[in-house]
């Protein structure tokens, strides 16, 4: 059963070929045999897991299921959970458990869906490879001595590796993108304000949002019909009918416009990378679009931009993490300011300490206009940038990374080269459009992922044309080799 | 050296919402530690505020009231520091756009003068919840109950310049937010505090002095004396070569002194910045016309027109217009006395206030209704009772005796205006005291005196008055 989509778990649910219970007994037992090579786990809840099942065939037993009903999920550990460990990958959080749902989980148990576990993420989503978690890095599937990326890089992972046929994951710079390209998976970010972000522990909140990591684009449209919609309880969530995302999967993409940065070609991509994606844009040739070239002139300036604006916020962000309420404190703190450093000093990991210095150093009196200030402006020069290629074509298309899975411990002791594995993915953050990555083949046998990005809440759009990309293709079937 | 004082206030009203400004929990006072704290309030991980539209509708009827500019579009931002009773570790305020802009406010003087003071910008914030350092053994105890409330927080330009204007200002704002029914006024609670920014100048000067900023200053008596004992403080220092340090400063009322909670090095850097989580909050114009067409009448006009159509003096005007609930309950009195303005103040302010002072019981907790004390006053105008027998009345409709007629009737009060009865007591009175006559008589005008008394005693001070006069003398002329 692993190696089924949802979509066709779902067919086989439907016409009672295997119970709910049966298929996430199948998942758990895969999970218990494959995830101590992968640590994509943070927390398996098999009793929670079983009896969500149970439910879940009682309601399809009575007709009153979704396409979603008794399908297994792993929600990454970003996301509240009711009396389930919430961790963030936090030393901080180790602890943590919430007394509410967040939004995505609570539609998600409504479609019936059944919670396998939390995954592992680099800690409170801050990281591209998944090593700073306080879990333990996570390894790819496709090469284990490499990294899954991040900051979904467990969802990615279990998913690529087939321990969770679907999973959630958030991406604040690409940390669903980066990780499903180098899993050698489909997954997307949504338009900024398409999914609420209540309950999802927030890194940089304008630019956070929740979206799926899936083993195909059929998959990805199915869990995001369940995961968008507006909601009340986040201001800044859209209030804009969703369509239904799978009706459209298999419109005509002949005479498709793609837009072909000619800056996400440049220095620093991988001549496997570049070959991959010039492969999968031949094939959309085939398929009727048409490539047209196009300028994205502040693209360079997205990293340096990103590193001012997420860490400005995630600074803000962290500081309810104080030792006072809830989460880690220290031993036998002195004086309040004693349990402030040293709950917070003991509590969070380097990654999140630099990121916080950071981001409070630009936010600080006296440096705030030539930091926050100017970044937002160079924000909505980006933003402008899209606006503009979107008058002349339909989607975006290039690289999702720079390179294919980097080694473990390869790029920790250099943060820059780190932040570089996302010079693509960025950008789409800054300007809050939908992005996709799809598997678009190998470069020395480690997936290369291809990046779709479309125009303000046309994730249909992205998810048809991704669709029909993976009609004509089977990178997407691509099992590694020890998880078959 | 003659010194000049400057004073500007901030002034922390707590919005009389029924949510907090963020979250759905309840902002009722006085509730069991951390019962009104959810999981907004208690900023747990992922948790979002919401913005509550009424604080927001709140904040511009006081915008409007005061003739001020509201913003179009307005913006939170976050305030970031670290404390126990500040749960996300940064408070939700405006700072660079703040919803309400510049105004005004025209306070008057003990002298009668009037001055105008300047209101730099009124804005939305919440407040922090409460720590508490009794009972917990050398710990600190934190309720979360307050955290979320509404605030505005209205701040004036430097303009005051004396205590006493001052207290003025803070008394003005406090009786236009209750006027508009944003605020519950109450200075216990914590509903209306203020900080103020005091500092001194040698008289002539045209640079301001260095200013100490007071703390949490909650009753109008403390602001006048901390603000006194602050300048004081200043002038001795400089007086005696010194020099005054910025800083925050917080009033201890027991002692009826400050002192300093921190220095402008220890100033903290708050790294303010828009926050990510709300949208700017952007008002039309017609949501503006709205509020000014519903706008409740204001205590300067309420008093022009008290002056004016009521026929009352400034002083009275000004004492009934000092609450909106004594207004109220004056406004009701005279629509149920058939319209007697003058007596109805006077019975307001004289007998119903008196009262209520000596029982220590507030207006609304008033025995005698309004419509109690209207009917009353119709019966001493239409000469059922006289005013001396209202007394009476009064303090029988006080110890829950019944209405005013009812009370009349009963203990058999109304007034005899018969002619024909009272002119046979007086021929009676006449006869009965020859002697009295002769003297009247005689030139002796005193003497009538004792005919009026001899004629309320035989009817119980029904009869009325100015007949009894009328009569008497016609009598005993003849």
């Amino acid at each position: 059963m692993h190696n089924k989509t949802i979509a066709e778990l779902s067919a086989g649910l439907k016409d009672k070929q295997f119970s709910s219970e049966e298929l996430t007994r199948a998942f758990i037992e895969r999970a218990k045999q494959f995830d101590p090579k992968l640590n994509s786990f943070i927390t398996l809840t098999e009793d929670l897991a079983l009896e969500q099942a149970r439910q879940a065939d009682q309601r399809i037993q009575a007709g009153d299921n979704t396409p979603l009903t008794g399908i297994p999920i792993a929600q990454k550990d970003i996301f509240c959970t009711k009396d389930v460990k919430t961790s963030c990958g936090s030393k901080m959080l180790d602890n943590f458990y919430s007394p509410y749902d967040a939004a995505v989980v609570e539609q998600l148990n409504n479609t019936g869906m059944v919670l396998l576990g939390k995954t592992n993420m680099d800690e409170f989503a801050m990281g591209s490879s998944n090593e700073t978690s306080f879990y333990g890095p996570v390894k790819n599937p496709w090469d284990l001595n490499t990294v899954p990326g991040g900051s979904s890089g467990g969802s990615a992972a279990a998913v690529a590796a087939r321990i969770a046929p679907i999973a959630t994951g958030t991406d604040t710079g690409g940390s669903i993108r980066q990780p499903a390209a180098l899993c050698g998976i489909t997954g997307m970010k949504p338009t900024y304000g398409r999914v609420s972000r209540y309950g999802m522990i927030a890194f940089a909140s304008s630019l956070d949002q929740a979206g799926p990591l899936a083993q195909s684009a059929e998959d990805a449209a199915m869990l995001l019909n369940a995961m968008a919609g507006f909601d009340t309880r986040d201001s800044t969530s859209t209030e804009l009918a969703v369509p239904d995302y799978q009706s459209t999967l298999n419109a005509d993409i002949n005479g498709l416009k793609i837009g072909i940065p000619k800056e996400y070609f440049g220095d620093g991509l991988d001549a496997g990378v570049q070959s991959a994606i010039e492969e999968a844009l031949k094939e959309y040739e085939k398929l009727g679009a048409q490539l047209v070239d196009i300028e994205l002139p502040n693209s360079a300036l997205s990293v340096p931009t990103y590193y001012v604006v997420a860490p400005a916020e995630c600074s803000s962000n962290l500081s309810r993490f104080d030792g006072v309420r809830f989460g880690y404190r220290c031993e036998n703190p002195l004086d309040l300011e004693d349990l402030y450093k040293r709950s917070r000093g003991e509590g969070f990991g380097p990654e999140v300490k630099r990121r916080i210095m950071i981001g409070a150093y630009a936010l600080s009196a006296g440096y705030y206009d030539a930091y926050y200030i100017k970044a937002q402006k160079i924000r909505r020069l980006i933003s402008e940038d899209f606006k503009e290629a979107f008058k002349k074509v339909d989607v975006i298309m290039g690289p999702t990374t720079p390179t294919t899975a980097f080694n473990i411990g390869e790029k920790t002791d250099d943060p820059i080269t780190m932040y570089l594995s996302d010079v693509y993915t960025i950008a789409v953050n800054l300007a809050g459009l939908p992005g996709m990555s799809i598997p678009a083949g190998f470069s020395e046998n480690k997936p290369v992922g291809l990046q779709l990005i479309g125009n303000y809440f046309e994730e249909a759009k992205l998810l048809n044309v991704a669709h029909q990309y993976q009609l004509n293709t089977d990178w997407h079937r691509q099992i590694p080799g020890e998880f078959k | 050296m003659e010194w000049e004082t400057v004073i500007g206030l901030e002034i922390h009203t707590q919005l009389s919402t029924k949510s907090k400004i963020f979250s759905a929990a309840s902002t009722a006072y006085g509730a069991e530690p951390n019962t009104q704290a959810c999981a907004v309030d208690l900023g747990l991980p992922g948790v979002l505020p919401v913005l509550n539209a009424e604080a927001v509708r709140m904040a511009v009827k006081f915008g409007v009231a005061i003739g001020a500019h509201i913003a179009p579009r307005s913006v939170f931002a976050r305030k970031n520091y670290f404390y126990p009773d500040l749960p996300k570790g940064y408070q939700i305020s405006q700072y660079e756009l703040p919803i309400v802009g510049e105004g005004q406010i025209t306070i008057e003087l003990e002298d009668g003068s009037k001055k105008v003071i300047g209101v730099t910008r009124a804005h939305l914030e919440e407040d922090a919840g409460k720590s508490l350092h009794e009972n917990f053994h050398g710990m600190t105890g934190i309720d979360l109950n307050r955290a979320g409330t509404p605030l505005l927080e209205i701040v004036s330009e430097p303009d005051m310049r004396s205590a006493v204007e001052a207290v003025a200002y803070m008394k003005k704002i406090h009786s236009i937010v209750k006027y508009l029914e944003i605020c519950d006024g109450n200075m216990q609670e914590g509903s209306f505090r203020c900080d103020a920014n005091v500092s001194v100048r040698p008289k002539g000067q045209k640079e301001y002095g260095t200013r100490a900023e007071l703390k949490n200053i909650n009753s109008f008596r403390f602001v006048e004396r901390a603000i006194n004992h602050e300048v004081e403080r200043q002038i001795d220092i400089i007086e005696s070569g010194g020099k005054v340090a910025q800083e925050t400063r917080l009033y201890d009322s027991d002692n009826n002194t400050t002192r300093s909670m921190r220095s402008k090095e220890e100033a903290m850097d708050y790294r303010y910045f828009p926050d990510p989580d709300l949208l700017p909050v952007d008002i039309e114009p017609s949501f503006i016309d709205d509020i000014k067409q519903t706008l409740p009448e204001m205590p300067d006009d309420k008093k022009n027109r008290f002056i004016s159509d009521f026929g009352l003096n400034a002083n009275d005007a000004d004492t009934l217009i000092a609450s909106k609930e004594l207004a109220d309950y004056y406004e009701t009195t005279v629509k149920f006395s058939g319209n007697e303005t003058r007596l109805s103040a006077n019975w307001v302010i004289v007998e119903l206030s008196g009262t209520l002072n000596k029982e220590g019981i507030e207006l609304n907790a008033s025995p005698v209704s309004a419509q109690m004390l209207g009917d009353m006053i119709k019966r001493i105008a239409d000469d059922t009772i006289s005013g001396k027998i209202a007394k009476q009345v009064f303090e029988a409709m006080w110890n829950g005796q019944g209405s005013a007629d009812e009370i009349i009737q009963s203990k058999g009060l109304k007034q005899v205006t018969d002619t024909g009865a009272i002119e046979k007591i007086i021929d009676d009175i006449i006869s009965a005291n020859p002697q009295q006559v002769e003297q009247f008589r005689g030139g002796k005008d005193k003497v009538f005196g004792f005919f009026v008394g001899q004629v309320m005693k035989q009817t119980q001070g029904k009869a009325n008055p100015k007949q009894v006069n009328e009569l008497l003398r016609k009598k005993l002329s003849s």
